[in-house]
C-alpha cells in the first residue's frame, strides 16, 4: 500500500483552476521532487494535503485515512509535517519553544494540570524539552535554545524550520522550496543535508522545487506540473530530456 | 564587611538558587499574607492606602487576565469590563439576597468563585466567534458583547437596572485581594509557561504555521478565553464588595480602556509588564487627582507618547527572569550541563 494517495485532486479558486485532476502515490522512504514553473500549483497541493484548503474535488490518503475534510492539526497527527516557502517560524519565541510547540500533541496533560503545574505536568515538560534539546543538537542548534528566533541567520531558519517539523514525529515531511534564497554552494550542501535526514529519521520526503537542476541529484523520481495538471512524471534524466517540460519552463517558442 | 559583600555577591549571581527553592514562594506567600492581615487589623496603613493597594491588585488582576488574549494571543479583546460586570452583578446579588448575612464573612470567597465561574461560561461562548474571526472583526465582536451585557443589565428591574445594586458589605480585605492576585498571576503565568501557554502564543505569530504544528488552535484559545474572562470576573467580584455600590455604567467601554491602557502601558505578553503597567497607572491616577478633570487628558497623553516610543509598552514581549521556569530560563546551560555528564560517565567506562 502507498503511504500517500491522491486521486483526482481538483482545487479551484473562483474560476482558477490551480490543481487540475492531479493523481500521485508515493511509497514508503521514497524521494520525490514536484518541479514546475512558478504558479504551476505546487505549492497548492501542499496547503491540501495538510487540510489549510480544503479539495474541491477528489481525495487524498494518507496510511489509508482520508485527508480532504480534516483539520491541519489532526493531518499533523497522523504523520505529515512541513515546512514553508516563505519561512514561518514563530519569531518572538525562542528555538526552543519553536520545537517544543511542535509537540503539543506529544505532551499529555490537561488543562488543570497546567494551570496549576500538577500532575503530569513536569514529567511531561521534561520529556519534551530533553526531546527538544535532543532534537536541536542533532541540528546543532543546541547552543541557540535560548535565542529568539528571529535573531538566527537565514540559514540556520531554514534548519530550524525542518528541526520543528521533525518534531512532530512525521512519517511524511513536506518540503517547500527548502533552497530558495541559497547560493549553488549552500544549496549542494542542502541537498546532502535532506538526504541525511531522510537516513537518520527514516522519513519520506516529498520536496518542491522550482529550479530544476537542484532537484536532479537526490530525487528518485520527479512529477513535473504546469497550470496545475502534471505534464510528465520518472526518472530525473527521462525529464530533462522532455519536450514538454521545456516548453512549459522556456515557452514554445524557444524550444523549437 | 567585605565578606558580606562577597555575600551579597554570590546571591546575585546564584539568585536562581534560591528561587528554585522549595521554599521560597510559599515563605513569600505567608509574609505577605500575614502583612498584609497585619496592615488590615493593626493600624500600619491607613485606610486610604490601603485602599489604593485593594485597587492596585484588583487591577493586577484585570490586567494580566486581558494580557492573556490580547499580549500573548495577539488578539483585540474591548469586551474585558463586561466579564467584570458579570462576576460582580453574581457575587454580589449571592452576599445580598441568597447568602445569610452572618456568613457572608466565611461565604465571600465562594460569592467570588461563583463570580468568577459565571463569567468563564459566557467567556466559553465570547470564545466561539473567535474561531471565525480576528483581529479588528473579533474587536467589534467583543465591542458589541461589553454593549449587550451593560444593557442587559440596565434592563432587568430584578438587579436593579441603571440604578445598580446597592446592600453589599465591604467585604474585600487586602488579604483577599492579596491571595486573589497572586493566584491570579499564579496561574496565568502556569498557563503561560505550559503546552497551551505556548499554542497561545504560536497563534500570535502565526496561526497557519501553529495549527500545521499540530497545535490545536481552537482548544487553545477556548483556554485563553475561560482562563481570561474567569478572572476578570473574580476582579469583578473584589470591585464591587469595594466600591459597595455597582451600576451598569461602570463596566462601560471606558472601563475596558483603561484596562488596555494598562495592558500596552505595562508590556504585551509579559506577568512583569502587567504588574507594572496596573501599579504604575493606579498610583498615578492617584497622584493627579488634585488635576480634577486635566488628568484624563494627561494620561492619555502620556498613552501616545509611550505608544510612539515604546509601542509594545515598558516590558513588551520580555519577561522577569522571576517568573519564567528554570526550565525555560537555563535550558541552554542544563543541556550542556547534561551531555557533560553523559560524556564523563561513557568517558569513564
Amino acid at each position: 500500500m502507498p503511504l500517500l494517495e491522491i486521486k483526482n485532486l481538483t482545487h479551484r479558486f473562483e474560476g482558477l483552476c490551480a490543481v487540475d485532476d492531479f493523481n500521485f502515490t508515493i511509497a514508503s522512504n521514497e524521494l520525490v521532487g514536484i518541479i514546475g514553473p512558478n504558479g504551476a500549483g505546487k505549492t497548492t497541493v501542499f496547503n491540501l494535503i495538510t487540510g489549510v484548503y480544503r479539495a474541491t474535488e477528489g481525495s487524498i490518503y494518507f496510511t489509508g485515512n482520508e485527508l480532504v475534510g480534516r483539520t491541519p492539526h489532526q493531518i499533523t497527527k497522523l504523520g505529515i509535517a512541513r515546512t514553508f516557502q516563505n519561512i514561518r517560524l514563530f519569531k518572538e519565541l525562542t528555538v526552543l519553544d519553536n520545537v517544543r510547540i511542535a509537540r503539543y500533541g506529544q505532551a499529555i496533560y490537561s488543562p488543570m494540570e497546567a494551570l496549576l503545574h500538577m500532575g503530569r505536568y513536569n514529567a511531561e515538560e521534561k520529556r519534551i524539552t530533553d526531546h527538544a534539546m535532543e532534537l536541536l543538537s542533532i541540528f546543532k542548534l543546541d547552543d541557540a535554545a535560548n535565542e529568539r528566533s528571529k535573531n538566527l541567520p537565514y540559514g540556520l531558519q531554514r534548519k530550524l524550520e525542518i528541526a520543528r517539523a521533525l518534531a512532530t514525529d512525521p512519517q511524511l515531511l513536506l518540503l517547500d522550496e527548502p533552497a530558495a534564497g541559497m547560493n549553488p554552494n549552500e544549496i549542494k550542501q542542502l541537498m546532502e543535508f535532506i538526504g541525511w535526514i531522510r537516513k537518520t529519521f527514516q522519513v519520506t520526503i516529498i520536496l518542491i522545487e522550482h529550479q530544476m537542476r537542484l532537484v536532479m541529484g537526490i530525487c528518485e523520481r520527479l512529477v513535473v506540473l504546469d497550470f496545475g495538471a502534471t505534464i510528465a512524471e520518472g526518472l530525473p534524466a527521462q525529464i530533462q530530456n522532455n519536450v514538454k517540460v521545456m516548453e512549459a519552463y522556456l515557452g514554445k517558442e524557444l524550444v523549437k | 564587611m567585605s565578606k558580606l559583600k562577597a555575600a551579597y555577591q554570590t546571591l546575585l549571581n546564584k539568585w536562581h538558587i534560591v528561587i528554585a527553592h522549595r521554599f521560597f514562594w510559599p515563605i513569600f506567600l505567608i509574609v505577605g499574607l500575614l502583612f498584609s492581615i497585619a496592615a488590615s487589623t493593626f493600624d500600619i496603613l491607613d485606610l486610604y492606602l490601603q485602599l489604593i493597594l485593594i485597587y492596585v491588585g484588583i487591577n493586577i488582576i484585570l490586567t494580566v487576565s486581558l494580557n492573556l488574549i490580547n499580549g500573548y494571543m495577539g488578539e483585540f479583546s474591548i469586551g474585558h469590563a463586561g466579564f467584570m460586570a458579570i462576576g460582580a452583578y453574581v457575587a454580589s446579588l449571592l452576599t445580598v439576597n441568597v447568602f445569610p448575612q452572618t456568613a457572608n464573612m466565611f461565604l465571600f470567597p465562594a460569592a467570588i468563585l461563583a463570580g468568577g465561574i459565571a463569567a468563564a461560561l459566557i467567556g466559553l461562548l465570547v470564545a466561539i466567534p473567535s474561531f471565525k474571526t480576528r483581529g479588528d472583526y473579533l474587536a467589534i465582536v467583543t465591542l458589541a458583547f461589553c454593549m449587550i451585557v451593560k444593557s442587559v443589565l440596565e434592563n432587568i428591574d430584578a438587579v436593579g437596572g441603571p440604578r445598580g445594586l446597592l446592600g453589599m458589605e465591604k467585604l474585600t480585605t487586602l488579604p483577599w485581594v492579596f491571595f486573589w492576585t497572586v493566584l491570579s498571576l499564579w496561574v496565568i503565568r502556569n498557563l503561560v509557561y505550559s503546552k497551551f501557554g505556548r499554542g497561545v502564543l504560536s497563534i500570535r505569530e502565526d496561526e497557519i504555521a501553529s495549527d500545521l504544528m499540530g497545535v490545536n488552535t481552537r482548544q487553545v484559545k477556548v483556554i485563553a478565553f475561560v482562563v481570561s474572562s474567569f478572572f476578570a470576573g473574580i476582579a469583578g467580584g473584589l470591585f464591587a464588595h469595594t466600591l459597595q455600590y455597582i451600576n451598569p455604567r461602570m463596566f462601560d467601554i471606558i472601563k475596558s480602556t483603561d484596562i488596555l491602557i494598562m495592558v500596552y502601558l505595562g508590556g504585551i505578553a509579559s506577568i512583569a509588564g502587567s504588574i507594572l503597567g496596573a501599579f504604575i497607572y493606579t498610583i498615578l491616577l492617584e497622584i493627579l487627582r488634585p488635576l480634577g478633570v486635566w488628568r484624563m487628558v494627561f494620561m492619555p497623553l502620556m498613552l501616545v507618547l509611550l505608544m510612539i516610543y515604546r509601542p509594545r509598552g515598558i516590558m513588551g514581549l520580555r519577561e522577569a527572569r522571576l517568573f519564567i521556569p528554570l526550565r525555560d530560563l537555563f535550558a541552554s546551560k542544563f543541556w550542556r550541563q547534561k551531555k557533560k555528564e553523559s560524556g564523563d560517565a561513557s568517558a569513564g567506562d
